[in-house]
């Protein structure tokens, strides 16, 4: 069973004047224990949306519409503010984007770090506390004597694996890293993907990666959801969206991506711009960037349904076709 | 690609150091002044037209070169030659030494020779975000460079200057974008306004440090088509700094890779990518993610991560870090030696 599942989640902003803003509609997936999946997609299509939302997060203006996020089997959109709290940070915990420069300047690590399991009851002496803040650290690679520094004594991925150890702190069963290597170097990325690798396989963690960065998520993960609009494009596993990707929008994404082992190949970049909110496509969202040559007069006036092509491998577009 | 017998860039053994403050302490326990040595010996030489990467991550130096080159910096030691002038003479106040600058450039205050340098070479900057006054229009923006170089004879003369730059960025028709502010545009939209900003100089060469690392994948490519079309059309000399290998092989025409402050490895970059020989350059490779997860390779993870750059260890000073170490890579600091035509490498070991 999943360990997580979305359904169906929409989320709308109330902009200033009332007018409700679609910013994630009919999104679902679900990751199974001790599996990975990579949710990627444009600035402001709505990937960390998604995750706010499923910790019940959001800002203000932010309001789920309509879906489930059943964590267990359990719908946690029906869950007392208490009984979310029990949720967030033992069930599922989130490193967020820019945590690692959002550690408090006058406090140590590991103070820091006793504070959240401290927070979340997970242990009330405090002597005991900071053994396991030790342990922590350990975990993330860095030696339990340097908790007692403060973050600027920390390098750039000292504090990213501080944050990921804080984020562990009470065992939760779904990691979520939002962007956690954007603004790290490659050497101290590759050392950051290789130790949520070894977490993930170490705790039997369910990981959900939100990121612009297609060849990280080919790196890692097992499963992949193309966001555009708000809205699922496609999804399938890595191995079928990276080879065999059938959404147009996938197929340009990657058509973007440099790589590195083919440094002759063309880039080619996708002219114009993500929908904005206050003025989203009546038909399918990426129907005024598609070129694909099957497009249609339906593209532009009806949103494409989600079907599935081959079993697990999901694309929302007019003009692809189930096989067989 | 043109070529002229003068390369457009020359660095001949740059060092750049950064003093530490003493504390009375330090002097009073007469500690030895220190100081951050983030380039330590780098030299290398652009041609016209040429795209060179200069490849590294933070703290490797990539950005002090570029900044040097440009005259923002004085170099602690060694020269840098733009189209034949030594530039560190000018910014150093030295006066012209070099017959060349005497020749052309004795009448012009030191001031003004760093300007001729600015109008002729001009930087990218990483964040488009944080690089357009928000307070400016578009036209503005792209305008002042011609105010500070005081090259503006006419208004009917700026304005096409401005058009022109900005149509060559895409921003066309140009008095569509003109009067909106950076806010209204979108990211690869403002990092064209930077690159105008830079190009309504007509420069010879541009130094584009990090310029699509904060854009998105959908408009990395875009920028870099752009830099790519302005050497095949305008024969313009791009001097590219990031510390990502898969944009750098993607469009630069030879690589040089920096640790810390120094090249490791130069050559062609198809060459450096596909048959990289320094352990650095390997490592750094073997780390770039793959948008394929069918490839997935073993990754060569270095330990740690790069040393203070006050504190540079003896030896070759990558030997704490390599993974192929040998003892007398403790003792002896290589030097950068050919192993290929146009393939340099600084390697005990190769």
């Amino acid at each position: 069973m999943a360990v997580l599942e979305v359904r169906n989640l929409s989320v709308d902003y109330v902009a200033d004047d009332g007018t409700p803003l679609h910013a994630v509609a009919d999104v679902g997936f679900s990751v199974e224990q001790g599996r990975s999946l990579g949710i990627v997609g444009e600035s402001g299509c709505g990937k960390t949306t998604v995750m706010m939302a499923l910790l019940r997060l959001l800002p203000e203006e932010g309001r789920i519409v309509s879906g489930q996020v059943l964590f267990d089997g359990q719908d946690v959109l029906q869950y007392s503010e208490s009984q979310m709290r029990q949720v967030r940070w033992r069930g599922i915990s989130m490193v967020f984007q820019g945590a690692m420069n959002a550690l408090n300047p006058v406090r140590t690590v590991e103070s820091q770090i006793v504070e959240a399991l401290q927070i979340h009851d997970v242990v009330e002496q405090r002597r005991a506390a900071r053994e396991r803040a030790g342990e922590l650290l350990q975990l993330v690679g860095i030696p339990p004597q340097r908790g007692r520094q403060y973050p600027h004594q920390y390098s750039g991925g000292m504090r990213q694996r501080a944050v990921i150890a804080m984020a562990l702190a009470c065992n939760p069963r779904v990691l979520i890293a939002d962007e956690p290597t954007t603004a790290l170097d490659v050497m101290i990325q590759a050392q950051i993907l290789e130790l949520l690798e070894r977490l993930q396989a170490e705790l039997e963690l369910s990981l959900i990666m939100v990121t612009h960065d297609l060849g990280m998520v080919a790196e890692t993960c097992d499963d992949v959801l193309v966001m555009y609009g708000g809205m699922v494009a496609e999804k399938a596993s890595s191995d079928v969206i990276f080879n065999t990707p059938q959404h147009p929008y996938t197929r340009r994404l990657l058509e973007a991506f440099p790589d590195v082992e083919e440094p002759d190949s063309d880039l080619a970049s996708i002219p114009g711009n993500p929908p904005r909110l206050d003025d989203l496509p009546a038909g399918c969202r990426f129907e005024p960037r598609c070129e694909c040559p099957e497009r249609g007069a339906i593209c532009a006036q009806t949103a494409p349904p989600l079907v599935e092509l081959e079993p697990g491998h999901w694309a929302a577009c007019h003009s692809v076709r189930r096989v067989g | 690609m043109e070529m002229r017998s003068t390369p457009i860039l020359q660095v001949d053994n740059l060092h750049k150091y950064f003093p530490i403050p003493r504390h009375v302490g330090d002097v009073l326990a007469r500690r030895p002044r220190r100081s951050v040595r983030a380039v330590d010996g780098v030299s290398f030489t652009v041609q016209r037209g040429e795209i060179l990467a200069l490849v590294g991550e933070s703290g490797s130096g990539k950005t002090t070169v570029g900044m040097n080159v440009l005259g923002l910096q004085q170099p602690t030691e060694g020269h840098i030659l733009f189209d034949g002038y030594d530039v560190t003479e000018w910014s150093r106040g030295h006066g012209a030494s070099l017959e060349a600058a005497d020749r052309f450039l004795v009448p012009l205050s030191r001031r003004r020779r760093v300007m001729t340098l600015r109008e002729r070479a001009q930087m990218i900057f990483q964040d488009p975000y944080e690089s357009l006054n928000p307070r400016q229009t578009i036209f503005d923006i792209v305008a002042e460079p011609l105010d500070i170089h005081r090259l503006t004879p006419s208004r009917t003369e700026r304005r096409e200057r401005v058009r022109t730059a900005l149509e060559t960025c895409g921003l066309a028709p140009a008095d569509h974008f003109w009067d909106r502010f950076p806010a209204e545009l979108s990211g690869g939209q403002r990092q064209r306004v930077v690159i105008a900003g830079a190009l309504v100089l007509e420069p010879e060469l541009l130094v584009a440090d990090e310029p699509v690392s904060m854009l998105d994948v959908s408009i990395r490519a875009e920028i870099l088509n752009l830099l790519r079309a302005l050497r095949r059309e305008r024969g313009i000399t791009i001097l590219y700094t990031t510390h990502d290998l898969a944009t750098a092989g993607f469009f630069t025409d030879r690589m040089a890779v920096m640790y810390l402050g120094r090249i490791v490895e130069l050559g062609p970059t198809v060459e450096v990518l596909s048959q990289p020989r320094h352990p650095y350059t390997r490592a750094l490779i073997s780390v770039v993610p793959v948008p394929n997860p069918r490839r997935r390779r073993q990754r060569v993870i270095l330990e740690g991560e790069i040393p203070n750059p006050i504190d540079i260890p003896p030896g070759c000073r990558f030997h704490p870090r390599c993974p192929e170490a040998i003892p007398a890579c403790r003792e002896m600091d290589p030097r950068l030696h050919p192993v290929a035509p146009g393939h340099d490498v600084a390697c005990l070991r190769v």
